[in-house]
């Protein structure tokens, strides 16, 4: 291992790769790299996602104790609204797939980058420009809507809904033109003898979601234009003063918004099936079905937003159907959820900071999908709707799903990203705390939903306080745990021991045919493909020995990649 | 994936007769303009998912109050409704021939049928200038504001709150259209396409179809309602 070290050292000094071969600001800012966009979306989101951090710790310290504690009941609505709109508009929805995908879809695929790279640089700029018109209704009038923006509060409150809708309109073509540029970039970019059927999972994920991208985004995008036109012209469609139909806007949202939860999703599921493929060594079960069960989510997820709406007052036929319809997706969400167990069944596991995620993962998540499956039942709905037991489902879906995964995928990606390791014991008791920490914080909240906490609510009566300084304790946990993986990251950016070229020892072709970090154009050679991502049949010849502890990494393998033309 | 076979076709070779619009991550042409075409029609179905908004907010709404509809409908003037359809389908047309002799790779034909394309989309917006500006003379505007005498019934706003914000949208698709034709029209002048290479003409070609289409079923749904 020493050895090898002052090898990969040696090579690192005089290798060409796409973070040394241009320097400068400059060199950042107008890059066409897809690996350089990644990283700009990484330090972007992870802006988005200190500040909506930020907010969730102030909102939780506010509910220490009943009353007023920190801030006054508008503030509170301020801020809550804040940190929903926050964190999913500038973190969940780009995470995964702009920053892991943007980093990995293109070399994972063999292609030399995305198929519209000008495209792509300009989606970061778009992202920015929607995120900064944003920013603008923000601080200059504040949004206490709800991240919904429920019609016809936002049509009359003075707070900046129009700024932050019609930011939120440009932040949609950012989404849009990322998901295009995926999709045409796996239809028409993949290296000779990647079929379909050999696509890493993650990839299917992220071609999925591009689907929901593309599908959803431009109908949020007209119903918050209209939006914008309701209180800049006064139209009429959504406001009841002016003849308009409040409900027809809880359609248009939820015809977006629910989806949108698969935008947010299904690109971690993709992470999730990379983990647990790479660390147990034995190929995921069921490839095929947890592929196309991608797909079906994506499809399904158009056909259920009315279950947001059951107590709006829509006819009870269509809130049956809806609630059919959302039993139904649970299919293939099972589907998945059972073959990454059955992957992990009797597979050579290799306990690592990734796979702790994955498994914190399927632990967090199943629980957010039963509830969910609870909520979607008609006579359950009523009395839990709008109370903290939505707030802690939604919570561990999309902690777990965007998250858990989110992590999960940078600390598996961080070695090819920027071609260190990390302290494995720090990050490992990162991923603990951050787990105890989510279960601490939002467990609580599925009990005071049950006996009756509504949601969004400053103050609350005295017998809820133990729950709810439970959960704000368990909230202080999970901000240590988040922080200390900053700390275990930044530490490794700086001071990390070098990584092998492929330190997991995974099979797919970022980790196979790239050097410790991937060239400006990914590939000397374009890769001919001949066997499943996840294919360990032939682990030993391919990998060399000792792959079981992940130790051995031969230097033919990285050497392929290195090699100067 | 180590140790399979890498292909021959690499990097290096590519270079050695890299036609100047090859890009350089694409391995061939076909490639390139497979790329950029599926990529607009991904593009246009977004442009439909948008519009479908407005479309279902106009069915809720037609649905409701049919009689709304009708009376208000009248308002518009048909004949200039129909002028602007028989302009955009003739620009389609104009439009379709610059693909097929930027194929046949004859530059003079592609720049005339470009820039007639560009001048019949004007036409287009010089007339619905005179629709809006006489509309607003009358106040008949969207929703809240509006204020025609000559025709009170509960609802008539919400159905040119529909008719502004659609034939609204849509004009900007067609200013937008003006911008990328004449952008590709005097790319055309320059020599840059040949029967090779004509991919920004065919998916400017698909853009401005989709907008024409568009208008083919906006003119119907609001002009022609009895």
């Amino acid at each position: 291992m020493a050895t090898q070290t002052i090898a990969a050292q040696k090579t690192a000094q005089s290798e060409i790769n796409y973070l040394n071969h241009a320097r400068g600001l400059k060199s950042w800012l107008l890059t066409l790299d897809h690996k350089r966009i990644g990283i700009l979306y990484l330090i972007s989101v992870v802006f988005f996602f200190i500040v909506g951090g930020i907010l969730a710790l102030l909102i939780r310290a506010e509910l220490f104790e009943p009353g007023q504690t920190l801030m006054t009941a508008d503030t509170y609505n301020h801020i809550f609204t804040l940190h929903g709109a926050i964190m999913i508009f500038l973190f969940l929805i780009p995470a995964v797939p702009a920053v892991l995908g943007n980093f990995a879809l293109p070399i994972m695929i063999g292609a030399k980058d995305v198929a519209f790279p000008r495209l792509n640089l300009a989606s970061w700029y778009i992202f920015w420009l929607g995120a900064l018109t944003m920013l603008v209704g923000i601080v200059t009038s504040g949004l206490d809507t709800g991240w919904t923006f429920y019609t016809p509060y936002s049509t009359m409150t003075s707070s900046g809904v129009t700024w932050v809708v019609l930011g939120i309109f440009i932040l949609g073509f950012s989404s849009i033109l990322t998901g295009l540029n995926f999709i045409v970039t796996v239809h028409k970019m993949r290296a000779p003898g990647l079929t379909w059927s050999r696509l890493p999972l993650f990839v299917w994920g992220l071609y999925a979601t591009s689907i929901v991208q593309i599908l959803a985004t431009p109908v949020l995008g007209i119903t918050l234009l209209l939006l914008a036109l309701e209180r800049i012209l006064k139209i009429g469609i959504f406001d009841p003063a002016l003849g308009g139909d409040p409900i027809l806007f809880q359609h248009f949202f939820w015809f977006y918004s629910h989806p949108a939860v698969y935008i947010m999703i299904l690109p971690a599921f993709g992470v999730i099936s990379e983990l647990i493929g790479t660390f147990s060594r034995k190929g995921i079960f069921g490839y095929k079905f947890v592929a196309l069960s991608s797909v079906a989510i994506a499809f399904l997820g158009f056909l259920v937003w009315g279950h947001h709406m059951f107590v709006s007052g829509q006819s009870a036929t269509a809130a049956t159907v809806f609630s059919l319809l959302t039993f139904l997706i649970g299919v293939p969400t099972g589907v998945k959820v059972l073959n990454w167990v059955a992957s992990l069944y009797r597979g050579s596991i290799w306990l690592r900071t990734p796979l702790l995620y994955a498994l914190a993962f399927l632990f967090v998540f199943p629980i957010g999908g039963f509830t969910g499956i609870a909520l979607g039942t008609l006579g359950l709905d009523v009395p839990l709707h709008d109370t903290y037991f939505v707030v802690a489902h939604f919570h561990y879906v999309m902690v777990s799903g965007g998250l858990l995964a989110f992590l999960g995928g940078l600390h598996y990606w961080w070695p090819k990203m920027f071609g260190r390791l990390y302290n494995e014991k720090l990050a490992q008791i990162a991923a603990l705390l951050i787990f105890v920490g989510f279960n601490v914080t939002f467990f609580p909240q599925f009990i005071l939903g049950t006996q009756g906490m509504p949601r969004r609510y400053f103050d609350y009566v005295p017998e809820f306080t133990t729950l709810h300084q439970l959960s704000t304790v368990g909230s202080w946990i999970l901000g240590l745990g988040l922080l200390l993986v900053a700390v275990c990251l930044l530490h490794s950016l700086f001071k990390g021991q070098l990584a092998p070229a492929n330190p997991w020892g995974a099979g797919t072709l970022e980790w196979t045919h790239t050097g410790r970090l991937p060239s400006p154009h990914n590939f000397e050679r374009t890769p001919v493909v001949t066997r499943g991502p996840y294919d360990y049949h032939l682990a030993e010849e391919i990998f060399g020995n000792g792959h079981g502890d992940g130790g051995g990494t031969p230097a033919v393998i990285p050497a392929q990649g290195q090699a100067q033309s | 994936m180590a140790g399979v076979p890498e292909a021959a076709t690499g990097h290096a070779e590519a270079h050695a007769h890299h036609p100047p619009y090859l890009q350089h991550h694409f391995v061939s042409a076909e490639q390139q303009f497979d790329a950029a075409k599926l990529g607009m029609w991904l593009f246009l179905v977004t442009e439909i998912l948008l519009f479908s908004g407005m479309f279902v907010a106009y069915a809720v709404y037609r649905v409701w109050h049919p009689e709304v509809f009708q009376a208000a409908s009248k308002l518009l003037d048909w004949r200039l409704g129909g002028l602007n359809t028989i302009v955009l389908l003739t620009s389609s047309f104009t439009v379709a021939l610059a693909v097929h002799y930027a194929q046949l790779g004859d530059k003079k034909r592609l720049v005339q049928n470009l820039w007639l394309t560009v001048a019949l989309a004007g036409v287009f917006m010089v007339v619905k200038y005179f629709e809006y500006s006489e509309k607003f003379h009358h106040h008949i505007f969207p929703g809240g504001n509006y204020a025609y005498e000559g025709l009170q019934l509960p609802y008539v706003g919400q159905f040119f709150s529909i008719y502004f914000v659609m034939t609204g949208i849509h004009g900007l698709h067609v200013l937008v259209g003006m911008g990328v034709l004449t952008w590709v029209a005097l790319k055309a002048q320059r020599g840059v396409f040949s029967s090779e290479y004509y991919t920004p003409v065919e998916i400017s070609a698909l853009y401005w179809h989709l907008v024409d289409i568009i208008w083919i079923f906006l003119f119907p749904l609001l002009y022609l309602i009895h």
